[in-house]
Parts: structure tokens; sequence; C-alpha cells
């Protein structure tokens, strides 16, 4: 029998995923970079639905409710990043700069 | 039915008036002729009116004509009309009224043209710089009179009365100033025509205070004032429903009559009112004559006649009215009789005459002979219209007032001296002339009793009226023949005076004839015999009265006549005896002024204007008496008090007040609005601090967020651990 790899493994790798996305979302500047943190932040929960899943459920096959939720977020995240690609492109439109520290309208 | 046009009467001298203030003011001739066919229009409807009312007979007292066609003041369910209202006495008044005034209208044509002297010693006749205006004044005037003949409610009859009394007060002044070229008066003159005609004004003023104060207290308490409706019984009685009385023990209907009757004290100036009116002789004589002595004056009487059964009511209903109105006037007809005898002025002496014999007809009112005292009001107009303009034709000739400076003018000027004659024995009361028959009636009626039943009948009181009475006429005969002496009889007592002395032109003694021709006979319209007008004015009773009672031809009536004839007689003898049979030559004083101190008393009236009016001096000046002297150093004092003490406490109320406002103001604005703006500043330098939070940049809440996340993580780690 072929031994598994362990949950933990997952479980690390999802984290450190997490770790890499939010960095990004939080400290990059460029508003692409941005976006795509967050998509590494989405596909890192991803890992942890899925493997939750995998070790998780007592009878993988009847109970899919992990892979589902985990398609249901790569939709959002499809259609987040289309919806926030759209954002980017009106605010370089207008504003000349997708650097996320020049777009500060709403500040005090 | 001429009745209908009754109110034409008033209008058509009113349009007079206004054609002559608008249109020919600048003609004098064409105003004259525009003031006397005003008058002669009226006239005419008067006339026409008379007839028609001649004609009801004595039906007309208890169905007058009557109409109130213009509505003028609605009031309530009411209104005050402008009608008309004639009743037999209100007709007998359309005759005399509208005769006298064409008389003096055709008369002023020619008086108001002044002869004047030049420096190369020709004769010069020139019309008076203000001609127009004074005919359309005296349109004015007789607008006005007509208007309150026949006013149909006491509102008109008052507004007549007052317009009429401005008209006095403008005529009497109407020298009181003087333009470039006018030689024919003084600055003398000029000041006492000033200050005469604000004594009129003023003086009559007090008596119409006094009127109106009753009209209105008439208005409240009956309801309304027309004539027609005033007199029923039914609403007279209203005024006795009120529960309180006016004063203690005085009902309202004696309150209301008598302050009624105060008007006609002041405009028919009797006492104390009647120092106006001597002064009033200022004026330009055909005013005196028109205004001062046969129209207006008469309207004080005209007022109690209108007023009449108003005084009777009262008297009934508890009050001594009549006997108010019967005292006023004997006392006053002989009262002024007396000062007539001391005055040197020719008109001064008329103006006398004339407060006497109003005092005359107010006696009769009194007493409660109503056709007596009607009837002298219509006659005295007419004689004392006569001897005014014979007066003024004698100051037209000789330019003098003082008959101390006249004498012997009968052979310059023979009609004005049978004329004055003819009208000063119809004053004294000599048999046939109409004064006569109008006084000797008085009289008899004071001696029987009046028409008006008094208790008793023959009473103390109506002594005491007779009494004066028949001394007031001894002494009317007295002065009024010191007048005819002085004036036209003896040696000129000053030559210069006399020889321009001419007789007066046409339109000034055609007037005198006719107004004479109306002394000598008027009188026979009311002679015992033929009592035509008793028959009109008084047999069927009056406003609702009950019908006066006509007392038969007897030895007494005839007894009484003789007396009052005797009476005038033996005053005049005396006058005779005392001026006429050594005449006063040039410089000699008064004979009478032997009497001293009784003398000077006379001559200077009582000394009335320095006690209570106005003291108005030759050369112009003017003095207040005592009274008003008085009166204004109260004023003068009040005055003093409130500047001093009402204002000084005023303004120091003031001044504490905007010290007080100084402080709470300092108050507010540091302390109170410092609060409000300490927390309002202090509000916003937090929010400054606190709002850079949002710094707009979303990574910032991101790590916020992903903070409080982890934080949230710690404390749950933590918690699952222990």
């Amino acid at each position: 029998m072929i031994t598994q790899i362990p949950l933990v493994y997952y479980l690390a790798l999802a984290a450190a995923l997490f770790c890499v996305g939010s960095f990004g979302a939080l400290a990059r500047r460029n508003a692409i970079a941005v976006l795509m943190g967050i998509e590494l932040m989405l596909n890192a929960v991803n890992i942890n639905l899925v493997a939750f899943w995998r070790y998780g459920a007592a009878d993988p096959v009847v109970n899919q409710a992990g892979i589902v939720f985990a398609l249901f977020v790569i939709t959002l995240a499809a259609a987040e990043a289309a919806v926030g690609l759209a954002l980017i492109i009106a605010i370089y439109r207008s504003r000349d700069t997708v650097n996320i520290e020049e777009i500060d309208l709403l500040k005090w | 039915m001429v009745q209908n046009y009754t109110l034409f009467i008033p209008a058509l001298p009113f349009l007079a008036f206004a054609i002559i203030v608008l249109l020919t003011r600048k003609s004098n001739r064409l105003s004259a002729l525009v003031a006397i066919t005003g008058v002669v229009a009226a006239l005419v409807l008067s006339y026409g009116v008379f007839v028609e009312a001649l004609s009801e007979g004595a039906e007309l007292s208890l169905n007058p004509f009557y109409g109130a066609p213009i509505v003028w003041a609605p009031y309530g369910g009411m209104s005050f009309n402008f009608g008309w209202y004639v009743d037999p006495i209100g007709a007998a008044m359309l005759f005399m009224v509208p005769t006298v005034c064409l008389m003096i209208f055709i008369y002023s044509t020619a008086y108001m043209r002044h002869s004047h002297v030049d420096e190369h010693g020709h004769h010069h006749n020139e019309d008076d710089p203000r001609y127009a205006r004074f005919f359309a004044y005296i349109s004015l005037f007789t607008a006005m009179m007509l208007l309150l003949v026949i006013s149909s409610n006491l509102l008109e009859f008052f507004i007549a009365w007052e317009i009429m009394g401005f008209c006095s007060y403008a005529l009497i002044g109407f020298w009181s100033f003087r333009g470039r070229k006018e030689h024919h008066i003084d600055d003398a003159q000029v000041g006492r025509a000033r200050a005469a005609s604000i004594k009129a004004f003023l003086t009559t003023r007090v008596g119409d205070v006094l009127l109106m104060t009753g009209i209105i207290l008439l208005l409240l308490t009956v309801g309304t004032l027309d004539f027609t409706k005033m007199y029923d019984p039914q609403v007279m009685n209203n005024m006795l429903s009120a529960t309180t009385q006016p004063l203690p023990g005085v009902e309202w209907p004696v309150l209301i009559a008598l302050l009624i009757f105060c008007g006609t004290i002041g405009k028919s100036a009797q006492f104390p009112l009647h120092i106006w009116l001597p002064d009033a002789m200022e004026g330009p004589t055909p005013v005196s004559a028109l205004i001062h002595a046969a129209t207006m004056v008469s309207a004080g009487i005209f007022l109690v006649i209108r007023t009449y059964p108003l005084l009777t009511f009262a008297q009934e209903t508890g009050g001594a009215a009549m006997q108010v109105v019967a005292i006023v006037g004997a006392f006053t007809a002989l009262f002024a009789a007396t000062m007539g005898l001391a005055q040197n002025d020719i008109k001064r002496v008329l103006a006398y005459s004339t407060i006497s014999q109003l005092g005359y007809m107010l006696a009769a009112l009194g007493i409660g002979a109503f056709v007596a005292g009607s009837f002298h009001l219509i006659t005295h107009a007419f004689f004392k219209a006569l001897l005014f303009l014979g007066a003024g034709a004698v100051i037209h000739a000789v330019g003098t007032n003082d008959m101390f400076k006249m004498g012997g003018l009968w052979r310059k000027m023979p009609i004005t001296f049978v004329t004055f004659f003819i009208g000063a024995f119809a004053l004294m009361g000599f048999f046939p002339l109409s004064g006569f028959w109008s006084k000797d009636e008085i009289l008899l009626e004071a001696l029987r009793g009046g028409y008006f039943p008094h208790e008793g009948g023959q009473d103390i009181f109506l002594q005491v009226i007779y009494l004066m009475l028949a001394v007031g006429a001894f002494i009317t005969a007295l002065y009024t023949g010191r007048q005819i002496f002085l004036t036209f009889f003896g040696k000129p007592r000053d030559p210069e005076a006399y020889e321009q002395a001419h007789e007066a032109p046409a339109a000034m003694w055609a007037p005198l004839a006719v107004l004479a021709t109306f002394t000598v006979f008027l009188g026979f319209w009311n002679s015992p015999f033929a009592p035509a007008f008793f028959h009109f004015v008084g047999e069927t009773g009056f406003m609702g009265m009950g019908p006066f009672e006509h007392v038969e031809f007897d030895q007494i009536a005839l007894s009484n006549a003789f007396l009052s004839v005797g009476i005038a007689l033996s005053g005049f003898i005396a006058a005779w005896a005392i001026y006429g049979f050594r005449s006063v030559k040039a410089g000699q004083s008064d004979p009478l002024a032997h009497l001293g101190i009784i003398w000077k008393m006379l001559s200077s009236k009582y000394w009335l204007d320095e006690l209570y009016g106005y003291k108005i001096n030759l050369d112009g000046t003017a003095k207040p008496g005592l009274l008003i002297r008085l009166v204004g150093l109260v004023m003068r004092f009040l005055w003093w008090f409130e500047r001093a003490i009402v204002d000084g406490l005023v303004n120091l109320a003031g001044w504490f007040t905007r010290l007080l406002a100084r402080l709470w103001g300092w108050v507010d604005s540091h302390i109170v609005d410092g609060l409000v703006n300490a927390t309002g500043s202090v509000t916003g330098e937090i929010a400054g601090w606190w709002r850079t939070m949002q710094t707009g940049n979303v990574q910032n809440y991101a790590l916020v967020a992903v903070a409080g996340a982890m934080a949230l993580a710690i404390l749950f780690l933590l918690r699952s651990f222990t």
C-alpha cells in the first residue's frame, strides 16, 4: 500500500501559500500584484478544503461538500479577478497609475 | 313738487363757491356775478319750497317735507344720510335766509370797493384786493346756512354748523393780512382782525365741543339723529332706559339737552361765551350783517328750535332744562344791553344789541313761547341786517367806526338815515314795525306764563324773566337812541369826515330799502288779529308735541302792548334827553361817563375779557385774560414737570436698562458663548486627530483586518489550550 502524504503537509503548504498571498495583498504596490496575492490566498484555502475533504470525510464519495466548496471558490475567484481587473483598468485610465498607495481618495 | 329739489338750495351757492375758487377768481366782476347768480337761484328755489309749504298749511308740522336720498355713512343697520327736512319754521327760515343773503350780496358788490384819495387829491374807487375771495367765502357760508336750515339729521346739521364756523373765522380775519397796495387798512386793524378771528373761532369751539359730545351721547342713547325718527316718544324713552344716571341727580335727557344747548351758547354768543361777537366786528360790515347778526348766530337759536322736543322731553322727565335756557337768554338779554350802552364803535353797539336780541329769543323758547321766539328770529334777522348795512353805509361814507367822530349825517345821507331809523325803531319795538310784534309777544308770553305748562302758571321765575326782559327793552331803546343821536343828529364832530361823507351808491341803498320794507310789513305776518305765522308754525304742535294754544287778543295783551311801547318810548326819550337835547360837542366825553365806576364797568364790558377772555386793544395788540394766563401758567408748570420730572424718570429708567443690558451682553458673549465654542472646538480637535486613521489606503484597512483576525485566532488558540 502506498503510504499517503500526511495531511499536515498539505496544511503547511496551504498556510505557506496563504502567507505569501497575504503578504502580496498587504505589501505590494502594484494593484495587479495585490490581486494576484488575493488569488493565492483563495487557492490556499482551496488546498485546505480539498485536503480536509480527502482526509476528513467519513465517506468521500458520498460526502462531497469539500470539493463543491472548492469549486465555488474557484468560480468566485474567476469572477473576482474579472471585476478586479476591470476596476484596475478603470482606475488606470482616470489616474494613470496602478500604484495602490496613490489610490487613497477616501482618506479623511 | 318743488320740495323734491330742496337739496339743490344749498348746492347752488356751493356750486358758485366752487366756480369762483376754481375758475373765475381772477375776475372780480365775474366772481360777484357768479355769487349773486348762485344765491338768486337758491332764492328762487327756496321761495318755491316756501310757497309749497305755505299751501300745505299747518298740516306741514305733522308731515314735513322730508327726503334723505344720499346715503353718506352707513353704520350697522342704519346710515347717516344727506337729505332735507322742511317743517313750517324751516320753511320760514327758507324765506328769511336767502332774502337777507341776496340783499347783503348786492350790498357787498359796492361795499367791497374802497374809496381813497391819492397824492393829487383825487378820489378813487378800487376793489378790495381779495374781492373775489370775499364772494367765494360768503357763497360757501350761504350754502352751509341753507344746508343747516334744511338738514334732515343732526349730523348734517353739525357739518353745516362747523363749516359756517370756519367761514366766520375766515371772514372776521378777512383783513388780517394786507397786500402791497392796500391803503384802506392799517397795521392796527390787521392785528385786531387777526386776534379777533382766532378769538371767535376758539370761543365758539368751546361750545362746539360740548355740542358734539351731546350729539354723540344722543346717538348712543337714542340710536338715531334723524329728525323724523328721533322725536318718536318711544325712541325718546330709550334715553330713560339707561340704568345709571350720567351725573348724580341728572337724567340723560337733561344732560344731552344742555350739552346741545352749550353749542347754542357758543354760536349765538350767549353769556358766558358772548365775548367773541363784539370783536368779530373787525370783519367787513356785510359779514357782520350776514354772519354775525342775521344768519349764523341765529343758527344757534335754530338748533334750540330743532332740538325743542328734546328740551321739553328733558323738562318733563324731571330736569330744569328749559329754565336754564330761559335764564341764560334773559340774563344775556339784559347783560348785553347794558354793555351796548357804553360802546363808541357803531358796529359794536349793534353787536351787543344782537347778543341781547338773541337772548330774547332764547328766553322766549325757554319759557315755552315757541312761536314768539321763532318769530323774533325771523323779524330780527331783517331789521338787524338792515341796521348793520346802514351802519356799513355810514362807515363807508365817513371812514371811521367811532360814533364820536360822526354827527349830523342825516343831511348828507338821507336814505341811509331813514332806513336806519326804521330798523332802529323796529329794534326798540315801536308799533307797528316788525320788532314790535315779535318782542311784544315775547314779553306777553313771559307775563302769561308761556305756552309751556308750568306748575301754577304765574310763578316767581317767570316774573324774574319778565322783569329782566322789560328792563332790557328799556336799555335797548336807550342805546339805540344814543346811537341815532350820536350818528345822525347834532353838529358834525369831525368836519373832515363829514365833508367827504356822501350818500351810499344804489347797490348799497337798494338793499337797505328792501330790508326796510320787510321790517315795516313783516310783523303783520303774526299780528294778534290775524296770526298767520302762528297758524302755520304753532297750531298743530311741533314734532309730536301737543298743539300750542293760541291766546286770544284781550285786555292783558292790549295793556302789555301799551306797556312795551311805553318802555321803548321812555328809553328813547331818555336817550334824547341825554344825547339829543344838547348834542355832544367835538372832544366832549360821553355824558353818561359821569356815572363813574358804573360807566367804566360797562365800557370795559365788565372786565370779562380781562377775566377769562382775550382782550384786543385798538392798536392791534392782544392780551389773554386772567383765566387764560392762569391756565397758561399751569400748563407751563405741567410742561416743566413733564420735561424735568417725567422725562427724567423715563430717561433714568432707560439709562439703567441700557447699563443692565450691556452687562448682560458681556456675560452672554463671553461666558455663555465661550462655553458653547469650547465644546465645539474640543470636539473638532479630537475629531481632527482621530480621523487621520482613515488613510484611504486599502492595504492599511486590510492589514488591520488581518491583524484583527490574527489576534482573534491567537486568542482562540490561547483559550483552547487553557
